[in-house]
């Protein structure tokens, strides 16, 4: 056992009770992200680039290296002692995913590489099952691409529909207009709980709602609230749901799908291959149970078992303590930017989380990104991989600054100073 | 802010905020869309062809104040010049911008404000976009270029 007393992921944290921001200590949950100390062009690391993917807490970093330092094994096949401890890691990884998005049963979490390939698993299996000729599949003008193109590859493919429900000028879906989109065609809606360009939070129950009092079942991409705000997956009554790891805090190439257990059930296999099966024969082959039936092949286990020591982390300093810290920061940089005169933001909804998107009149975000980039400030600039949003602003592309957990007032300080630099600069 | 002064020259300001000729060319026999999928920059040259010679050109489209600029430079460097002139200013001016300029740099002229790029790989592409352009829309081919 002593090897294993180091691998053991799961350290015990206390839960904070208080959830206001008022007594979180951001400077010392800075202090478990070993990245953030570093130097950038010689200036301190402000890292605002957390929609693209979030950094990672000592936590995470040394679970994952006592996995593979102690506790590497292959999982679900093996009699040996490494295999069934790895096993259990793996499993109570599960378990932390089911509880901290409050899956009713355990084996509705699939392990998946990433929010992308969730989406894409339902596609290829719901979907092609359930979608055909004149049907209609209806998603919203802020999707992220991963949330466009499997939907466009199923349609391509079944001769059926891709329908758009339409944004206002502050980003917020067109409610209104729901009931008339959802028809007797529309097979599924798809649909992001936060919009990744532009920081809008959906109105989901009220999408669910509409969606299911016509019998349509709802996908939601929530790679962009998961480290956001609290996701209650049953309170919500989606259909299916989906997330990253890597903006949670946890590794890259690990991501979940959850799905009610009896769509799952009703599934057609995704890929073939180990694991996912009971038995085979070259006559015929009997799939394996939930979830294993869609994690064919040795899964990344480092990767789940990461991703379960970073919602630890989470859990520890608590989702809603989390929300009302970046909402402040959110607050603060909003009416920051604002006292800037060129600056126009893109995304102003009434219901915003971490993402604030913004032009300066006369200057290309890439510009800006560049110069920021010299004074250490980490942004990302472009379409956001939401080109139809950029389209619907008539916009090539916006800066974006999203906060997380560790980011501090005294950073959107440096963000708006590094914003005069730029207008120095083309002065 | 040096290595940004570097980049952002005076002279590239100044033609990405009043790019010169920047319109569509009525007589225009050739013509190329270049895009940049990493930032949303998106241009098109537009070139009439005498022979072998660029008798005019222009540009139009949006793009941030390194490629504009770049394209504007080009426009007014390459017209007059031959196809073979042209394609060997675009390899000097590659050079240039991915730091590989050896000796001569004599042709390319004011060009060579452009060479602050190579502190900058991620704004190679930026700076070369037109030049990607051009050279499509001289080989004729319809379909628009990307630099990725």
């Amino acid at each position: 056992m002593n090897a294993l007393a180091n691998s053991m992921p799961q350290e015990f944290y206390p839960p904070m009770a208080d959830a206001t921001a008022a007594n979180y200590r951001v400077e010392e949950v800075r202090r478990d992200f070993p990245i953030l100390q570093q130097q950038v062009h010689g200036h301190p690391l402000v890292y605002l680039d957390n929609a693209a993917t979030s950094q990672k807490p000592r936590a995470v970093i040394d679970t994952v290296s006592r996995y593979y330092e102690s506790g590497n094994a292959n999982i679900h096949r093996g009699v040996h002692f490494l295999s069934e401890h790895a096993t259990e890691e793996h499993e109570a990884a599960r378990r932390t995913v089911q509880h901290f998005l409050n899956a009713a049963d355990k084996r509705e979490i699939i392990f998946v590489r990433s929010a992308t390939e969730g989406v894409n698993l339902v596609a290829q299996t719901w979907g092609r099952t359930h979608v055909g000729a004149g049907d209609e599949v209806l998603i919203s003008a802020m999707e992220h691409h991963s949330n466009i193109v499997p939907w466009q590859i199923l349609c391509e493919e079944k001769d059926a529909h891709l329908r758009v429900i339409p944004i206002n000028d502050r980003g917020e879906l067109l409610i209104e207009e729901l009931p008339k989109l959802l028809t007797p065609r529309t097979k599924l809606l798809a649909v992001t709980h936060v919009s990744n360009a532009l920081g809008t939070i959906n109105p989901l129950r009220q999408i669910v709602a509409l969606a299911h009092g016509r019998n349509v079942p709802v996908l939601v991409d929530g790679a962009q609230a998961v480290p956001h705000i609290r996701v209650d997956v049953q309170e919500l009554d989606s259909d299916f749901y989906v997330f990253s790891g890597h903006k949670v805090y946890g590794p890259t190439g690990i991501g979940v799908l959850y799905g009610k257990l009896a769509l799952l059930e009703a599934m057609p296999p995704y890929q073939g291959g180990g694991d996912m099966i009971r038995s085979v024969t070259f006559d015929k082959t009997l799939y394996n149970d939930l979830p294993y039936r869609f994690e064919a092949g040795t899964p990344n286990i480092g990767g789940a078992i990461g991703l379960g020591a970073a919602l630890d982390y989470v859990n520890h300093l608590g989702i809603d303590r989390i929300a009302a810290h970046e909402h402040d920061l959110l607050r603060y940089a909003t009416e920051a930017l604002l006292a800037v005169p060129e600056v126009r933001l893109i995304g102003t909804a009434a219901e915003k989380a971490a993402v604030i998107s913004f032009l300066i009149e006369g200057i290309h975000p890439h510009d800006i990104g560049t110069i920021l980039d010299r004074e250490g400030i980490a942004i990302r600039t472009g379409h956001h991989c939401a080109q139809p949003v950029m389209q619907r602003f008539r916009i090539p592309a916006t800066a974006r600054a999203s906060f997380a957990l560790y980011n501090t007032r005294a950073e959107i300080d440096a963000l708006v100073e590094g914003i005069h630099k730029v207008k120095e600069v083309f002065a | 802010m040096s290595d940004l002064r570097e980049l952002y020259q005076d002279v590239i300001l100044e033609h990405s905020k009043a790019p010169r000729n920047y319109r569509e060319l009525a007589g225009a026999n050739h013509k190329a869309e270049g895009y940049n999928p990493l930032c949303g920059d998106h241009f098109t040259v537009y070139i009439d062809l005498e022979g072998d010679s660029i008798r005019d050109i222009s540009f139009q489209g949006s793009g941030c104040a390194i490629s504009k600029a770049s394209a504007s430079m080009m426009t007014q460097i390459v017209k007059g010049k031959s196809r073979e002139e042209a394609a060997k200013l675009f390899e000097q001016f590659h050079q240039l911008v991915t730091g590989h300029a050896n000796g001569n740099r004599d042709e390319l002229g004011k060009l060579t404000v452009f060479g602050g790029v190579s502190e900058f790989p991620v704004r190679v592409k930026c700076a070369t976009l037109a030049w990607h352009t051009l050279q499509a829309a001289l080989e004729g081919k319809q379909e628009s270029v990307s630099t990725e």
